[in-house]
């Protein structure tokens, strides 16, 4: 099933040309990785989707992207992005306790018991694989968590708004090699309810764990593709050095 | 529901947002209504130049110029003194200062800017006009220069502030590239900090300025308010602001005292109008 | 020869000296009125009204009036203050009427405060008829310290970072729900630093109330919003220009009782701007 329905897709920040005709589709249940070297777009690709880029001043866009068959544009802003969740490169919590962090969402949609809060913040702490780590504190302040709970409280709070698509971007590039394990692990169980989009900097993370592969170079997409055919062989040769580590 | 409550809330910011320029057009505009009638006995070059200031006698004279050159000389003096004092106490918080004693120094600061212009007022009378007195051995010491020395004291939190401000806005780069060629400090700063911060300077100046013209209370405590042509700092002066603050509470509404009032609220607001967006120029060319 | 080492000693020996020229005044004035104004405070003297032509007795209603007038001009100025702030931090788009409102306010906050008083005097005794009363001084005194407000709170504001503004974004959260959950919670110590600041400056102000509500002798304390009242600084004014033969101890006290007053809300200020910085949790 598609997800999303991308064509034809150029976006301008003031006079820099960030995406070039960009043209992808995008599965239910299904982790989608997303490489490319520093300004090859594939973050602005990424914030197009839950579209964040249209609070950036100079922001100018072309082209269709479709969401479940229907324009994102024709969706309110705050309808879209509960459906499309986000998690952002650096553990982001907000200043509120663990519990407030992964209720946050909830509340914004309109949830006020206690009681069904209380339901969601523990399934959503359950999914990201943190609820046995901080059951017993979760009033603490979510700045207490270390770098890795940190990213697991910023995935279940996503979660936390039951999206359908979750968009990481870079999600593990502050973490420690044990912390990155925990997420992936949590990333590769998710898939089986949601449609993923992982962006990454770490080549061998998009291999462990993208079903497909997406490889950017300055605004372009350049080739997409099952992974272990991009590991294996790429079709474009620009692919193939990126990923043997040639340039980037 | 939720979303009309949100567009209620964010026509309020909306309003709220415009609310300052709409003081501003009321504020001149109510200067306006009850100021220009005077012009209809006045003509406004009589007013601003006329050397008499009578107004209530019959027929009232309203020439406010001995008030604009009180004024202008309590400012000026004040200008003489506050100006190098300000800055260079800037540059000595800035850039000499060890960082104990430039904590001490700025909370001095904010203290003095905090203390009220009338509390102000009452330590000149007690302290100041006594020594100007008995210094320049006069026969009063409510003079234009105990007004000058108070007010350019009181200009100092602006004008040192903001200088302070300019000053370390000036890129790190600069001071380390002419110290690296081997500069002293002192050169340093003088040859390359205060010429880089020479608008952000010039801006805190204005504005210490336009605080100096302003201020009413202290002024109004200490300069005598002789509204006669002054001739020399050792003499009483009353300036525009001390004329409104002395005599509205007397003036009848609607009379012409009144209206010439008015007029003079109208003439300080134009003047600490062109300064503040004068010094918010200088102030934005540097960026 | 000229001696470079030399030249800067000398030139930071004045720096110095221009700094002390400024520092020690301050010192000395506060030394001054505490040491002249504290023995003539008892209780009495805060809990009475002036007697025998405010030459004995308290100053009672003064303080009482600056308390009203303080709070009339907080209740207009913090909501009005408060979303012009977050119009400007989390509004504003970078053209021409922000321009134009920041220099509004850039001028409202050079306005000679003795213009405010005109201004207070023909809008809201005059026109709007509420003559010299609490109601035409809080609104006056409102709007002249409604640039304090503004600017304080929208430095406030501007240093939540704006990352927490994205996230609630991608949760769904809508404008006003991020800045009413997330931003301004986060700002709340600094838009009551500048609110404390502006309420310091208000009570200490004498020339917007001159014309606008302040009795020169009104020894009992006012009724209503329509009502004339006594204010600390009018009342120091007062007794140290218009009123022949007061004891210098009692002008010392109300000097002293209006600088303490003051000057505690600028400590509230800074202390709560301290602790802010300590706790601060990003």
């Amino acid at each position: 099933m598609v997800k999303f329905n991308i064509e034809g897709l150029n976006i301008w920040f003031g006079q820099i040309h960030s995406i070039k005709e960009l043209r992808m589709e995008i599965y239910a249940n299904e982790i989608l990785s997303v490489i490319g070297p520093a300004n090859s777009g594939k973050t602005t690709f990424l914030r197009m989707l839950n579209r964040l880029n249209e609070l950036e001043m100079n922001f100018s866009m072309k082209g269709k992207v479709e969401f479940d068959g229907q324009g994102i544009f024709t969706f309110d802003t705050e309808v879209l992005r509960k459906k499309i969740g986000m998690v952002f490169a650096l553990p982001l919590p907000l200043p509120l306790s663990i519990f407030g962090n992964v209720a946050y969402g909830a509340r914004m949609h309109g949830v006020r018991q206690k009681k069904k809060l209380e339901d969601i913040v523990e399934k959503a702490l359950q999914e990201a694989y943190l609820w046995d780590e901080v059951k017993d504190r979760l009033g603490a302040s979510a700045f207490k968590l270390s770098g890795g709970q940190q990213q697991r409280l910023c995935i279940a709070r996503t979660l936390a708004v039951e999206p359908e698509v979750i968009l990481f971007d870079e999600p593990c590039s502050g973490l420690d090699p044990i912390s990155t394990a925990k997420v992936e692990e949590a990333m590769r169980k998710l898939k089986q309810h949601y449609s993923l989009v992982l962006v990454t900097n770490n080549v061998k993370q998009a291999a462990r764990v993208g079903d497909r592969t997406a490889f950017f170079l300055s605004g372009e997409l350049v080739e997409i593709d099952k992974t272990e055919k991009i590991f294996t062989m790429p079709s474009d040769t620009r692919t193939d050095e990126y990923i043997r580590g040639k340039f980037g | 529901m939720r979303k009309f409550k949100e567009y209620i809330i964010e026509k309020l910011i909306l309003a709220s947002g415009l609310a300052s320029i709409f003081f501003v057009i009321v504020i001149f505009l109510f200067l306006l209504k009850e100021g220009l009638a005077v012009f209809k006995i006045v003509t406004p070059a009589n007013f601003l130049f006329g050397k008499n200031w009578y107004p209530i006698s019959e027929p009232p004279q309203l020439g406010i110029f001995p008030l604009i050159l009180g004024s202008l000389l309590v400012t000026l003096g004040a200008a003489i003194i506050s100006v190098p004092i300000g800055i260079a106490c800037a540059v000595y918080i800035a850039e000499v200062a060890p960082v104990r004693t430039k904590e001490i120094l700025k909370a001095s600061i904010e203290l003095l800017a905090a203390i009220p212009s009338v509390v102000l007022g009452f330590i000149g009378m007690v302290t100041l006009v006594p020594w100007v007195k008995s210094i320049f051995k006069l026969p009063t010491g409510l003079t234009a220069l105990s007004g000058s020395i108070m007010l350019a004291f009181m200009a100092m939190p602006t004008i040192v502030s903001i200088a302070e401000d300019a000053l370390y806005s000036v890129p790190r780069s600069h001071k380390e590239g002419a110290l690296a060629l081997g500069a002293t400090h002192w050169q340093t700063i003088y040859r390359v900090l205060l010429p880089a911060a020479s608008s952000g300077i010039l801006a805190a100046v204005m504005l210490g300025i336009g605080r100096v013209i302003g201020e009413t209370m202290a002024v109004m405590m200490i300069t005598g308010n002789a509204a006669l042509m002054p001739h020399s700092f050792l003499q009483p002066v009353r300036t525009l602001t001390a004329t409104i603050a002395a005599e509205m509470g007397e003036a009848v509404v609607g009379s012409e005292h009144y209206f010439a009032l008015f007029a003079i609220g109208i003439v300080l607001f134009v003047i600490s109008f062109a300064i503040n967006i004068t010094a918010d120029l200088f102030l934005h060319r540097k960026r | 020869m000229r001696n470079p080492q030399r030249t800067e000693k000398i030139a930071f020996f004045f720096l110095f000296l221009a700094t002390l020229v400024i520092a020690l005044p301050v010192g000395l004035v506060v030394i001054i009125i505490i040491s002249k104004g504290l023995p003539a405070i008892n209780w009495q003297f805060l809990s009475d009204i002036p007697r025998q032509g405010m030459r004995s007795g308290g100053i009672f209603p003064a303080i009482m009036g600056t308390v009203y007038l303080v709070t009339g001009a907080i209740i207009f100025a913090l909501p009005i203050g408060l979303l012009a702030a977050v119009y400007l931090s989390e509004y504003a788009k970078d053209n021409l009427l922000t321009r134009v409102i920041k220099l509004a306010i850039v001028n409202l906050a050079g306005v000679p405060s003795v213009v405010y008083g005109l201004f207070g005097l023909a809008l809201f005794v005059v026109f709007f008829k509420f003559g010299a009363s609490i109601l035409s001084g809080s609104l006056t005194l409102g709007i002249m310290i409604l640039p304090i407000i503004i600017t304080a709170s929208r430095e406030a504001l501007e240093s939540v970072p704006y990352s927490f503004r994205e996230v609630s974004y991608s949760l769904g959260a809508s404008k006003w729900q991020t800045i009413r959950h997330i931003v301004l919670p986060n700002a709340i110590p600094g838009i009551l630093t500048g609110t404390i600041l502006g309420l310091g400056r208000a009570a200490g102000e004498t020339a917007p109330i001159l014309f606008t509500v302040a009795a020169f002798y009104l020894p009992q304390l006012p009724k209503s919003i329509f009502d004339q009242a006594m204010a600390l600084p009018y009342h120091l004014y007062v007794i140290s220009t218009q009123v022949p033969n007061v004891d210098e101890k009692i002008r010392y006290a109300t000097a002293l009782v209006l600088l303490v007053l003051v000057l505690c809300m600028n400590l509230v200020a800074i202390l709560i701007r301290y602790q802010f910085r300590k706790r601060k949790k990003w």
